[in-house]
């Protein structure tokens, strides 16, 4: 029994770090339907600029985010604005061509950069505590943090969508941008705003990430295919959708290890190819697309 | 206009007229023989730590080859064609395929992982040109290629450790440290896990002959981000020695989550991961004790036949270059190009690729990892250098230090240590 249940919440809090990596990509992807391929890459990129924080100032790297996040919040101001904007409107191929290949220049700027050691992030005595539940439970601290951050994170961007005047904006400009441009929303620049959003998310996932495990300028596109799933079960739209879908994935994952280590992937791809049989557009797709 | 045609036609033909004088030309300008060794490595990629000291190690070799190579009282010069495989197999064939095709080279290197070694080399026994690897254990170099033990290869030959030895290592360690000798393993769903794994050829045998209990939970991907279910399986089995091969990001993120849940085994022995003294950094204190196998270190007692240098010399003229720690690897790609000189030396040079390869086979050289002569192996294309095993230990020059704790396989190494339980 309490492997069962150590097997479920281990694979919840693992949901939570899925969240974090999918909800910028759900983001973007809800609002001007942009399927971002460089987003693993961005993810590590983040990383790197919390190790340049890191060790420039001595921080730590919780800390940091303080200034991560305003940087890639910048960083994603500028990249929609002077490059991503001119691929919408164009059909679905641009915005995939440009952002592969950013996913490229990513890549090799960052080995060019930082040379392909594994790096990591120091969290000190937080990385191995623990909260003890029972005899044979224990829940790691900083696990959970990741999952509680992740739900305030989407609680947070839930808020933000739904309850402030931009978030309307920004709901206005997904459902129908030409509509929305008539009645003087900026879409360039709202665009331009949420794709700053969805890096300032990316942030958190990766000191997250970079605390967790090592990073190197190559493991970015194996963190885009968990994202995508939980994105997809999820429910194209839906920041809720997206934690759940995290959480599905995480779980099935956990589950599927605890038969056999070699079903762990497999366990979570079926989840999510049940979820495609089943209810084609995700669980909670939002509204008509 | 037919006037303009004409004009054209006999531009052309004075163009021809001019390229054709430059081909006759051409001979004298090349009449002193050039030696081309094509090298391929992972520059770049995952794979990329392996062949960080590239650069630093060919340039001392370009260094010391300098004046060119004296073959039969006739100097001849040297030249290294360098390619990156970008850590993807497909791209280390095609590479080398270009370095023999196009570039015409006498003799090809190749260095680290399976991943690399294995296609250029397949691609050397096809194009019938001399080729010596090294950096990759040697059964899945050799049983991958579909070598078999009595025939062997023709063109290609390797030199580095075999799994019974890194068995051996592991083992001899454990030796040291007093447990229930119950060993959990790691062995991802990969080439090394799945031999490291193998219930013949692998860790298990050895393991039950032994006396060891192994709790195998079963093969994972790479990149795997959750082990409680092989920590719950490891506690459930009372295991105080943990074993494997897996990536740095794997390891990191299993040691973090067994110290959460409470797992302390008194052993922690485990290759790949452990290689980089970058992947111990990352893991803070935890990396304490940490062990591994160890192919090179600047306290081996070898030098360079090609420069004369110490291990020591070698590794510190690394770090005053790159102001980084020395690694393992650096040892084994200057070895490849001691192997490279010594044989262009004995053969008869440019465009002979037929004595290069007796060259190869008749090698008995004392490089800077160790002897390394092929005919006294386990195959007849494999020569085994000496594997030891060692402690990652807090403190010393760098943050993490590489003690040598376990000579046993190799007495004529020296060991700085004796074998500490974690914790």
């Amino acid at each position: 029994m309490t492997a069962a249940l150590d097997t479920v919440l281990q694979g919840t809090l693992l949901g939570g770090l899925y969240a974090l990596f999918a909800a910028g990509l759900s983001l973007i992807f809800g609002i001007m339907r942009l399927v971002n391929i460089a987003h693993g890459d961005l993810i590590v990129l983040a990383a790197y600029v919390a190790l340049v924080a890191v060790q420039a100032s001595g921080i730590g790297p919780i800390e940091s985010l303080v200034i991560v996040v305003p940087v890639m919040f910048a960083v994603g101001y500028g990249l929609q604005r002077g490059l991503l904007n001119s691929t919408l409107d164009r059909g679905i191929l641009p915005p995939l061509l440009v952002t592969f290949g950013l996913s490229i220049i990513i890549q090799n700027a960052l080995l060019e950069g930082f040379s392909a050691d594994s790096r990591k992030l120091q969290a000190g005595a937080l990385e191995i505590a623990s909260l003890r539940l029972g005899p044979d439970l224990a829940v790691g601290w900083f696990p959970l943090l990741i999952f509680l951050t992740a739900v305030a994170v989407i609680a947070g961007l839930q808020v933000l969508l739904y309850r402030t005047r931009v978030g309307r904006a920004f709901r206005a400009v997904s459902d129908d941008p030409e509509a929305a441009r008539l009645y003087g929303v900026d879409n360039r620049h709202l665009f331009a705003l949420a794709m700053a959003l969805a890096l300032a998310v990316v942030s958190i996932a990766a000191v997250f990430l970079a605390v967790r495990t090592n990073f190197d300028p190559a493991v970015g596109p194996a963190r885009l295919l968990f994202a995508f799933e939980a994105v997809i079960i999820g429910g194209l739209g839906s920041l809720w959708g997206t934690l759940a879908g995290g959480v599905i994935l995480g779980v099935a994952q956990s589950v599927g290890a605890k038969i056999d280590p070699a079903w762990q992937l497999l366990a979570g791809h079926v989840a999510f190819l049940l979820v495609l049989v089943l209810r084609p557009r995700g669980l909670f797709p939002r509204a008509v697309d | 206009m037919r006037e303009t045609r004409i004009k054209r036609r006999q531009a052309l033909t004075g163009a021809a007229g001019l390229i054709a004088a430059g081909a006759v030309g051409a001979p004298a300008i090349a009449q002193t023989k050039r030696i081309k060794i094509g090298y391929v490595s992972p520059q770049t990629g995952p794979l990329a730590p392996f062949a960080e000291a590239d650069n630093f190690v060919i340039g001392g070799v370009r260094e010391a080859a300098k004046a060119g190579l004296s073959i039969g009282g006739r100097n001849q010069a040297l030249e290294i064609l360098v390619k990156d495989s970008q850590s993807n197999p497909n791209r280390a064939a095609e590479v080398a395929n270009d370095l023999i095709l196009k570039d015409q080279v006498d003799l090809m290197l190749v260095a680290s992982t399976p991943e690399t070694t294995n296609p250029v080399c397949d691609q050397c026994e096809v194009n019938e040109v001399p080729c010596v690897s090294s950096v990759a254990p040697w059964q899945p170099w050799f049983f991958a290629r579909g070598g078999k033990p009595d025939a062997g290869f023709k063109y290609t030959y390797h030199f580095f450790w075999g799994l019974e030895d890194v068995i051996a290592v592991f083992t001899n360690m454990w030796g040291q440290v007093p447990t229930n000798k119950s060993v959990g393993g790691l062995f991802p769903n990969d080439g090394d896990g799945n031999a490291w794994g193998d219930k013949e050829r692998g860790f298990p045998p050895v393991l039950s002959k032994l006396g060891y209990k192994l709790t195998d939970p079963g093969r994972f991907q790479n990149l795997n981000d959750n082990f409680s279910a092989q920590i719950s399986a490891f506690k459930s089995a009372n295991v105080e020695v943990v074993t494997g091969v897996v990536i740095p990001p794997d390891l990191t993120t299993f040691w973090n989550q067994a110290q959460q849940q409470g797992f302390k085994p008194k052993a922690v022995s485990i290759g790949k991961a452990l290689l980089f003294p970058v992947v111990l950094e990352g893991l803070g204190n935890a990396g304490h004790n940490l062990s591994t196998e160890v192919w090179w270190t600047p306290h081996h007692p070898f030098k360079s036949s090609l420069t004369g240098a110490s291990a020591q010399q070698l590794a510190d003229g690394y770090t005053q270059a790159s102001k980084k720690q020395w690694t393992q690897p650096i040892g084994f790609v200057h070895a490849l190009f001691e192997v490279a000189m010594d044989v262009m030396k004995r053969s008869k040079g440019a465009g002979e690729r037929a004595s290069v390869l007796d060259a190869i086979a008749k090698t008995k050289l004392d490089t800077i990892v160790g002897p390394v002569a092929w005919g006294s192996g386990p195959v007849k294309n494999v020569a085994k250098t000496p594997l030891v095993g060692g402690q990652w230990r807090r403190g010393g020059a760098f943050k993490y230090d590489l003690v040598i704790t376990d000579n046993k396989t190799a007495p004529n190494i020296p060991v700085a240590g004796k074998m500490e339980p974690i914790g």
